[in-house]
């Protein structure tokens, strides 16, 4: 840790991992109610579950890309953070909102929920992950405009970086793109339209930035390339994301009410989003072909090539296999879609977002620069575990969303929907199972936390 | 990449890239906006379809059902319920008052929401007009 400010990101990483830990506990809740429909009804309906398990997910990783703002801004710009003061307070501001929203989902029913925040006088609530109360999006409003002042601020009076600028650029399209949470006409296809413009223009747009330009700066750290070759490439790879992802958002407005010349757009453009994953994968596999050094961090180099990886497989391969138009029109809205959203989640944002706490942790705690080796082993034991535990929970919705597919939408004679959700019962127990050792990786990523021996020695 | 490419022309590649297609995106949701009068028969968005829109969100209904193929796969497509029911307001409103308060064992059960009369109104009135929205054929039958 070069600047006394960076600390502040700590607080941030740590409550991701213990909201990470909240999000995956649900997970296993929502996929034993898929196969025992009445477990914890009514007490926690799935309904319920799934908010909970979505909406910690985004805050999560909210936290994970703010703590890795608060670290990389100063190292970048070379001058400490303009107001570490500032990041703190806003830290407990962010948690307070989170785990008050998250108890509120829990200990009273949505319809409360909504009548006591007041969802009556402007009313955003119940639209699929925006289901936080209005006075929650409010709170988020605030924390991100807190977060962009203070990192902006410092950006100006330090170097300005490619990777710094296109991470500013980043938060601030996550900030704007976000307003349009607040935008809820009566009118639901004017609604879902503009709806996708705060879900697909933050997945599929500006969280790419982000996520590239924390990658960037863990190669940079990792393997002392020329800071010239990795912001070339990184400007090549948001370039064909935003490119590609932003008319890529008509892959959404197939079937809602907009007009068909989207099939074609759509089709067209998303076809092209794995490129830029697929550059991803060359470019982290090139840079560590050319490193100048070997850093003694084996677990943050692991993730960090891991996730253009499965962030290629997951958002790429698995999005490209139901996006154009006529495959689409079967698979929309089944477990193909859930699919495709667990695995390019987990390999574009989990990923990253564990590569960069993976990174900057040891440095935050002190250590000159990787936690020891038996410390590291447990956390690559961890990797394995739920790196292969996801792959085969996506495989497993896949069989299921086939089987749907083929029962509920192509056979002759088609079943209803819950007849279907019967007959493929199978894949959705294995999928619990995959969940589970899901889980346990994810406590094994934790206890790596607490496991001590000496330290690995800088590199010179 | 090679030497003749650099940093710099990247970097215009990315700025000069991603504003004309984000502008691109802003034309084609202008053309959009203007066409959908026709696809979503908005003259028909009554108070009540208004109420109704109002209770699917107060109720999360999004967090089990799909709508037009969005939202969670754990309970049927309502988009055409509508048209699934028989075109009958009354079996809608009918299925959502008998859910039983405690579920049903072993099973997935819809909670039971104790909405209004109004409200199950409402929640009628949307769905049926939800079912008459131009979606390009979508679903492709009638399981949804």
């Amino acid at each position: 840790m070069q600047y006394k400010s960076q600390a502040v990101a700590k607080p941030y990483f740590i409550a991701a991992i213990a909201l990470f830990v909240g999000q995956i506990v649900f997970g296993a809740i929502l996929g034993l109610q898929y196969v025992m429909g009445d477990f914890l009804f009514p007490e926690i309906p799935f309904n319920v579950a799934r908010m909970v398990h979505t909406n910690l997910l985004i805050v999560w990783l909210l936290f994970g890309f703010m703590g890795a703002a608060y670290y990389m801004v100063p190292e970048e710009t070379e001058t400490e953070l303009y107001s570490p003061k500032l990041a703190l307070i806003l830290f407990w501001v962010f948690l307070a909102a989170g785990v008050l929203t998250i108890v509120g989902y829990l200990a009273v029913p949505y319809a409360t929920l909504a009548e006591i925040t007041g969802n009556d006088l402007l009313p955003t609530m119940g639209r699929e992950f925006l289901e936080q109360p209005t006075i929650t999006k409010i709170g988020i409003v605030i924390v991100a405009l807190g977060l962009l002042f203070n990192i902006s601020m410092t950006a100006l009076k330090g170097r300005k970086t490619a990777i710094i600028m296109v991470m500013i650029l980043g938060l601030w399209g996550l900030a704007i793109f976000f307003l349009f949470s607040f935008y809820n006409p009566e009118n639901l296809v004017l609604d879902k339209i503009f709806w996708w413009w705060v879900v697909h223009l933050w997945v599929e747009g500006v969280w790419e930035l982000i996520m590239g330009s924390i990658l960037a700066f863990v190669l940079i750290k990792m393997t002392g390339v020329d800071r010239e070759i990795i912001e070339k490439w990184l400007y090549v790879i948001i370039a064909m994301a935003l490119i590609s992802g932003i008319i890529g958002t008509g892959h959404h407005y197939f079937w809602i009410g907009t007009p068909e010349y989207w099939q074609w757009w759509g089709s067209i453009f998303s076809a092209i989003e794995p490129i830029p994953f697929f550059m991803m994968v060359i470019f982290a596999f090139n840079m560590v072909n050319k490193r100048k050094r070997d850093h003694p961090n084996k677990a943050a180099m692991l993730w960090a090539m891991g996730t253009p990886v499965v962030a290629f497989l997951g958002a790429g391969v698995w999005g490209f296999m139901h996006t154009l138009a006529p495959v689409n029109y079967y698979t929309h809205g089944t477990q193909i879609t859930a699919a495709h959203g667990h695995l390019a989640f987990y390999g574009a944002y989990v990923m990253i977002v564990l590569a960069i706490i993976s990174y900057a942790m040891p440095l935050l705690r002190g250590r000159a620069a990787a936690n020891s080796k038996k410390s590291q082993v447990v956390e690559m034991w961890s990797f394995w575990l739920m790196t292969v535990a996801m792959i085969f929970i996506t495989l497993f919705l896949t069989g299921a969303g086939i089987l749907q597919v083929w029962l509920q939408r192509i056979n002759e004679n088609p079943m209803g929907f819950m007849e279907v959700q019967d007959k493929i019962a199978i894949f959705y127990w294995m999928r619990e199972v995959a969940g589970i050792i899901f889980l346990i990786g994810l406590i094994l990523y934790v206890v790596s936390f607490f496991v001590g021996g000496d330290e690995e020695e800088a590199s010179s | 990449m090679s030497e003749k490419f650099t940093k710099s022309m990247a970097r215009n590649i990315f700025y000069g890239g991603s504003a004309f297609f984000f502008l691109f995106f802003i034309a084609l949701t202008f053309d959009t906006t203007a066409k959908l009068p026709e696809r979503d028969h908005r003259e028909n968005i009554t108070e009540q379809v208004v109420l109704g829109k109002k209770v699917w969100e107060d109720n999360n209904c999004i967090g089990c059902h799909t709508l037009l193929g969005e939202g969670a796969y754990f309970a049927p497509e309502l988009g055409n319920v509508y048209k699934r029911f028989g075109n009958s307001k009354e079996a809608i409103i009918g299925f959502i008052k008998s859910r039983p308060v405690d579920g049903i064992p072993g099973r997935r059960s819809m909670p039971q929401f104790n909405l209004t009369d109004e409200e199950l109104d409402g929640i009628a009135e949307f769905l049926k007009w939800s079912s008459e929205i131009n979606t390009a054929n979508w679903p492709p039958n009638i399981q949804g």
